[in-house]
């Protein structure tokens, strides 16, 4: 076999390696049972009282998103504000300017809602200060949000009936010491170790070989990637992200940062179930989702190594497969792996780019983020499938004629309102502003923006519709990654991918604590012979088939003229 | 909102401390001891800095092994790919051009002996590295015109393909920095 398709087996097997065993610890560590990391106690309770915080006050599920909600609107408004002004603040050594106020805006709720959409180069648009003090911050947070909003959920369904959720501060702080910052040092060091720049130093400049020359970005970034791929955030040091030498310097790095980014969103699913006491539930989704991912990845990685049919056409060799856009030492195999891993975790981070990958690829790319709940982001993605499940549960309750339940509890009008709301908003979301964008570009193509609508487009036609799509869509799920041509650096694209990256984060977030919280509350039905069960494959399949039905009525017709039409039409 | 507003900014101000000023100044006192010592490493020739390992730089005379095109020409103060489409019109003009260019220097080339890495721009704009098949191409021409033994070269080549990892996991290729130095050291 070659030995690039060997070497995305090895990363798929190492993932699991890690995942699983890490699912465990997580269910232990939450949970607040007894485990080998509790040495880092000492360093919790520091925080928790330098900062006036009791971790043992119970919250009800109101109390518990307020105080979520309170932070995150904190660090919103304290990092605009840096960003703008990070021309004037120290570890600026390249030199670089603030960011103007819209540009700011869509930054700071990029990085605070797990996206880093990134319409800045980092190179250019950022210093050393941001980069670490806001960008690499807010990686470690809005993923241990994330997490700790999951817990909650976790919570709700151990106990047969309660209103304590546990404590936000507690869930969250422990994502940070526990996990995130414990295996960032580990990453970071591989990384460090490998190539990548983890000095303060600044820009070089060397005459190369040829006699030109030549400046070299650089920077503290090893730290930064590591947190970037472990908390499914993406948002990289330099402009091209992972496909930059310095930030993914060899297979050996490429192989860990995939796996980094891959490894939380599973373990969350297997921790739910641990946690909950129902492993075979965590089992059954997790071998569902894995099915998703499964048929995601295999026609992605077939369709990049069937090279492009328009340059075969031209006669030269793509023996490995399609290669604009991608790094000789990853090549096809490893480029689609990732393109797909990044898509269904909310990363987004890409170690090739997405806008020059075959026109079905760049489908399969957009379905994973539209579907956006197969392992999903960390904590978030298992906060999505969730309801998709509540949807599959009144489904099949209308179907057998019994009213529904879940875990023992009743599922009344208003979870399934709030759950339909919330499958409803990402079509909405993404539809209508690809709607708005592609009425702008037909009709004002001389708008006065800093990049005029009749140059947002890299690529004519059906590719074009496809920037605009992928970048709404990357907004929805909170995936930051882009089809790169699309001119997003103006008032339009900032102000606009910021309100859907806003609804598109905390609204799926509410719901889900809303409903647990809810249903938590209710009298505990113990299960009998006329229970729906949850946890069989049956349900399983059932939920797919939700999943399945519910996005390809929602995005059938923007796929078919976008990557759709352009695949058919290089036929 | 008021009960938390007063811990959440006690706690952002601990986790800065923590996350932004402890955690990267450790991994800072850990790269000290890598290459380069944590700032990126570099390659010298006769105690000059002539480029840095892992980022890739532009060789346009035909003395030189050549690297992949670039959408940033391989100026490493920012990085980018083309991020053109498939079936973009222009970009396939581009790949013909590139195809032509290549057949005028190496006019002993079927189109079919060259890999698709030659005349495509890489995801950074700074890619170091090609192709075993995209160097092997190029020796005839850099042989003639150094007036050098082909097989010699061709040697020269060989000795500079780095395996996959463990031999097992991922593409071979050249770095084509390194490649052009122990090029210009063959005497």
């Amino acid at each position: 076999m070659n030995t690039e398709l060997l070497g995305i087996i090895a990363s798929f097997v190492i993932t699991l390696v890690i995942a699983i065993p890490l699912g465990k610890y997580l269910a232990k560590m939450y949970a607040g049972e007894k485990i080998w990391t509790d040495f880092l106690k000492p360093i919790e309770t520091g925080i928790f009282k330098l900062s006036g915080i009791n971790p043992k006050e119970p919250m009800n599920w109101k109390q518990f998103l307020k105080a979520m909600m309170t932070i995150n609107v904190l660090w919103l408004v304290y990092g605009f504000f840096v960003l703008i002004f990070q021309d004037k603040l120290p570890l600026n050594p390249d030199g670089n300017p603030g960011q103007s106020a819209d540009l700011a805006f869509n930054t700071i709720i990029s990085f605070v809602v797990n996206c880093n959409l990134q319409h800045y180069s980092g190179e250019t648009g950022a210093t050393y200060l941001t980069q670490h003090f806001i960008f690499m911050f807010l990686h470690f947070t809005s993923c241990a949000t994330g997490m700790a909003c999951a817990v909650a959920v976790f919570k709700a369904f151990r106990d047969k009936t309660t209103t304590d959720l546990g404590n936000f501060w507690e869930f969250f702080v422990k994502s940070i010491t526990r996990v995130l910052l414990p295996l960032s040092v580990i990453i970071a060091t591989i990384l460090a170790f490998n190539g990548t720049p983890s000095s303060y130093a600044g820009k070089d400049k060397f005459i190369s070989l040829q006699g030109d020359t030549v400046n070299v970005s650089r920077g503290p970034a090893a730290a930064m990637i590591a947190i970037k791929h472990l908390g499914t955030n993406g948002g990289g040091w330099f402009g091209a992200n992972s496909a930059h030498p310095l930030e993914n310097p060899n297979y050996l790095t490429n192989m860990t940062e995939i796996a980094a980014q891959f490894i939380i969103p599973v373990a969350m699913i297997l921790a739910f179930g641990y946690y909950i006491r129902r492993k075979k539930l965590a089992w059954v989704i997790f071998g569902f989702m894995m099915l998703g991912v499964l048929m995601l990845m295999l026609p992605t990685i077939s369709s990049e190594l069937g090279g492009n049919p328009l340059i075969a056409k031209m006669g030269i060799s793509q023996t490995t497969g399609a290669m604009e856009g991608k790094e000789v030492r990853f090549g096809p195999a490893a480029t689609a792996y990732w393109s797909t891993l990044t898509t269904v975790t909310s990363t987004g981070s890409v170690n090739g780019m997405h806008d020059s990958t075959m026109a079905l690829t760049g489908m399969w790319q957009l379905l994973a983020m539209m579907i956006n709940g197969f392992f999903g982001g960390c904590g978030v993605g298992i906060l999505n499938y969730f309801i998709y499940l509540i949807i599959a549960v009144f489904i099949s309750g209308l179907m057998v004629g019994r009213t529904p339940e879940f875990l023992g509890h009743k599922v009344e009008a208003r979870e399934v309102k709030i759950a339909a709301l919330i499958t409803l908003l990402s079509p909405f979301l993404i539809l209508v502003g690809t709607a708005i964008s592609s009425y702008v570009f037909t009709n004002h193509l001389g708008g006065n923006w800093a990049v005029k609508p009749s140059s947002w487009l890299n690529n004519p036609g059906y590719h074009g519709f496809s920037e605009m799509l992928y970048e709404y869509t990357s907004s929805n799920a909170n995936n930051g990654s882009g089809f790169e041509g699309l001119g997003d650096g103006n008032i339009f694209w900032n102000f606009t991918t910021g309100i859907v990256l806003i609804m598109g984060r905390f609204l799926p977030i509410i719901g889900p604590v809303a409903i647990a919280g809810l249903l938590a509350q209710k009298k505990y039905i113990p299960e009998s012979a006329g229970t729906l069960k949850i946890d069989t494959k049956t349900f399983g399949l059932m939920t797919f088939a939700v999943i399945l039905v519910l996005n390809a009525l929602s995005y059938f017709p923007a796929l078919a003229l976008g990557p759709l039409a352009e695949y058919f039409s290089m036929k | 909102m008021k009960t938390f507003i007063i811990p959440a900014i006690r706690l952002t101000i601990v986790l800065t401390i923590l996350l932004c000023v402890i955690y990267p100044l450790s991994i800072m006192l850990i790269g000290k001891a890598s290459k380069g010592a944590g700032n990126g490493e570099t390659i010298s020739v006769n105690g000059k800095v002539v480029g840095y390992a892992n980022i890739g730089q532009s060789f346009t005379k035909p003395q030189y092994f050549w690297g992949r095109p670039s959408a940033v020409a391989y100026n490493a103060a920012g990085s980018a790919g083309s991020n053109k489409g498939p079936s973009n019109p222009d970009y396939l003009k581009d790949v013909s051009n590139r195809i032509d260019t290549l057949l005028k220097y190496h006019p002993y080339l079927k189109r079919s002996d060259i890999p698709a890495d030659l005349v495509t721009a890489s995801g950074s704009g700074l890619d170091p590295d090609i192709s075993p098949d995209a160097a092997k191409i190029q020796i005839k021409r850099v042989a003639e015109y150094r007036k050098l033994d082909e097989q010699k070269v061709a040697a020269l080549l060989n000795n500079q393909i780095e395996k996959p990892l463990l031999g097992m996991f991922g593409p071979s290729k050249v770095n084509v920095l390194r490649l052009n130095i122990a090029l210009d050291q063959l005497k």
